[in-house]
């Protein structure tokens, strides 16, 4: 256990510490920069701005020190947002779209869970073709086409919900929906074709021969075998999700991190982009540690290594 | 209600498959008294598993019992529920499979899987159930059974994990056990303890078995009667020194030849006999075991054999024999 802790953490480091390098110097191969797209900039002015954000020196040089202070929790002041440090504008912006997004994920977890048992329980019946129809379009319609459908009859046309921000209850209705469609489509076939695979197998038939209920077979002994390709789907998905999703975003009006990392990348804003990169790669490990875990902890024979 | 703890009376049961009706069953009677031992032998196919799945409610969907009647323990199986089923099974009736490897769930505790059953079937609390797991345990020869409930199937060898499947299948004390080739799957070794602590067991609860097996050598040392199954039908049916030593049907009596010595010590496998076995979509008229018999006459391609019976419970289904004791019947006239 303890070595799996060493090597996990080891790993958690080398990981993020990739990623970021990589951005930083793909980032900066681009051509252009952060200042030049601003039509009136007098080559002092921008030779200013330049020294100011250290951007007039070697890149290896700004490299070294943008991971120094990185290591130190510093993670830099915007470039285009005056004023604003990349910490303060992830910690205002994630929690946004975190709440967004974990309510999406619990919502396909709540449907797209059940839903799958049932399409597997009435293999080739109707339920199981309507769900298995429903779970296609779900995969294969964009988030956007999503979005407008929703807006325009829900919001535009029957005028029921609120089309922008997120102050009510109400108004999570939609970008909830539009962020859970995907997911919830995918867990749907994930957890049908798992449990088909797990209904089939020998225990099962002991579980019926035990006497035991249909109900307390499938809820004891076939859904804990199940759920695990679920698991494993749910934890990265998970650290995307949290992340925000600029396309909903954008659509709802919704200020959250998401569109922020988009806004970041056209704009050059150089530290946001780092910033929000290390951010959703350092979320991501975290999720792949709990997936592991979550793993462990439902089928005993993994072992953590 | 009938005198027999199993009593099997013309059963038919097909697969209704998308390529046609499956006739997996055919007239197939079987009788079993209490603490008796029965052998069903017969290649891979011959319905052995589905004869005894039915008498569960166990058949697999789109199986469905077409024919018959089938009484187990004053219970008229053939016209039970899905709810009355699961007040017998594990309690009154239990089946051991045949690959332990894979029969117990692997995510959940020994102790779990074992206790399960008892809190099903029986008032026990949680504490008298765990008790009587490690007492089963004990009675199934597993040390520190303890520690074994604590532990998970993968944590466990293979003969151990059958040893859990008889001690979950024991649990309620079954009228009827039902072993579905309980030792396929083991080593050699192995399979002796298992089988020989069946016997042991049987003697001490006094429970009927229904052995099915492809091993002859099996069936020899521990069943009374053995039923011999060809193409969906018991096609001979006898007590055990009656199959062995005055067997009557072809096929019976290929299967002994293909047996070198009828030693108990040598478990030899079944070498199948010439030919390939029945298409059960499309069953033939007459006998199914025609077009493999070196005896077959013109009357066994257009009609099924009848019945001969000889002595109490000795019975074939053969033109051949028929015609034997036909004839005989008439000399001695
Ligand atoms: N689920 C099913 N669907 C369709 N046909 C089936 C099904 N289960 C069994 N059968 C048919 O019933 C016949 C008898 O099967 P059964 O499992 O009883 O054979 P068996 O004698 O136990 O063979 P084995 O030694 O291989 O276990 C098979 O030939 C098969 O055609
Ligand atoms: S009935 Fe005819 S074909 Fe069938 S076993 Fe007897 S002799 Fe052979
Ligand atoms: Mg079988």
């Amino acid at each position: 256990m303890l070595k799996y802790i060493v090597k996990r953490i080891g790993l958690a480091i080398v990981t993020i510490w990739a990623v970021a390098t990589l951005t930083y110097f793909l980032i900066n191969m681009v051509p252009g920069g952060p200042f030049l797209s601003e039509k009136a900039v007098s080559p002092q002015a921008l030779a200013a701005l330049e020294a100011k954000y250290g951007l007039d020196k070697p890149l290896w040089e700004q490299y070294v020190t943008y991971m120094t202070d990185a290591l130190h929790g510093d993670f830099g002041d915007s470039l285009k947002q005056r004023g604003r440090t990349v910490t303060s504008i992830i910690a205002t912006k994630f929690p946004v779209s975190a709440k967004l997004g974990g309510t999406a994920v619990i919502v396909s977890l709540l449907v797209g869970v059940p839903l799958g048992c049932a399409a597997a329980m009435n293999r080739g019946k109707a339920l199981d073709n309507i769900i298995s129809v429903v779970a296609t379009c779900g995969i294969a319609v964009p988030s956007f086409v999503i979005c407008t459908v929703l807006m325009y009859f829900l919001g535009v046309h029957l005028n029921l919900l609120p089309t922008f921000g997120l102050t009510s209850w109400k108004h999570y209705i939609m970008p909830v929906i539009s962020l859970a469609f995907y997911p919830t489509a995918y867990i749907m076939r994930l957890m049908r074709s798992s449990m088909l695979d797990v209904l089939g197998q020998d225990y099962m038939r002991t579980a019926r021969a035990k006497g035991l209920s249909q109900k307390v077979s499938i809820f004891k002994h076939a859904l804990r075998n199940a759920i695990l390709p679920v698991v494993t789907y749910v934890g990265p998905m998970l650290a995307y999700t949290l992340t925000g999703s600029f396309v909903v975003e954008k659509i709802f009006t919704i200020p959250g991190l998401g569109g922020e990392f988009i806004g970041s990348i056209t704009t050059r804003d150089y530290t946001v982009i780092m910033g929000t990169t290390i951010f959703l790669a350092a979320l991501m490990v975290v999720m792949n540690v709990v997936v592991d875990i979550v793993y462990k902890i439902i089928d005993p024979r993994i072992k953590l290594k | 209600m009938s005198e027999y703890l199993v009593d099997i009376k013309n059963e038919r049961l097909s697969f209704f498959t998308p390529a046609g009706e499956v006739k997996a069953l055919n007239d197939v009677s079987i009788h079993l008294n209490q603490g008796e031992v029965l052998g069903i032998v017969g290649e891979s196919g011959s319905g052995k598993s589905v004869t005894a799945y039915s008498l569960m409610g166990l058949t697999a969907h789109p199986g469905k019992l077409i024919g018959g009647t089938i009484e187990f323990n004053g219970h008229q199986i053939h016209e039970m529920s899905e709810q009355e089923f699961r007040k017998i099974r594990g309690n009154e009736v239990s089946i051991i499979f045949q690959d332990p490897m894979t029969s117990l769930n692997p995510v959940f505790t020994i102790g779990n899987q074992i206790e399960e059953v008892i809190l099903l079937h029986t008032d026990k609390d949680k504490k008298q159930a765990h008790e009587r797991a490690v007492e089963l345990l004990t009675l199934v020869g597993i040390n520190e059974p303890e520690k074994r409930l604590k532990q998970y199937p993968h944590e466990l060898s293979g003969g151990m994990r059958q040893r859990v499947m008889i001690a979950i299948a024991l649990a309620c004390e079954p009228k009827l056990l039902i072993a579905d080739e309980p030792t396929t799957a083991l080593d050699v070794t192995i399979q002796a303890q298992i089988l020989e602590l069946m016997m042991e067991l049987k003697d001490k609860l006094g429970m009927a078995i229904i052995m099915i097996t492809h091993d002859l050598g099996i069936v020899a040392s521990m069943c009374e009667k053995i039923a011999v199954m060809y193409g969906g039908r018991i096609i001979e049916y006898g007590t055990t020194d009656e199959i062995f030593y005055e067997p009557k049907h072809e096929y019976t009596k290929g299967l002994l030849k293909s047996i070198p010595r009828l030693d108990a010590e040598e478990h030899e496998r079944l070498v199948p006999i010439e030919g390939t076995p029945i298409d059960l979509l499309n069953p033939p008229k007459g006998c199914p075991f025609a077009p493999r018999c070196e005896s077959c006459m013109k009357i066994c391609l257009r009609e099924m054999p009848p019945v001969t019976t000889f002595g109490d419970i000795h019975y074939t289904q053969c033109w051949m024999n028929q015609k034997a004791q036909m004839e005989g019947g008439a000399t001695n006239e």
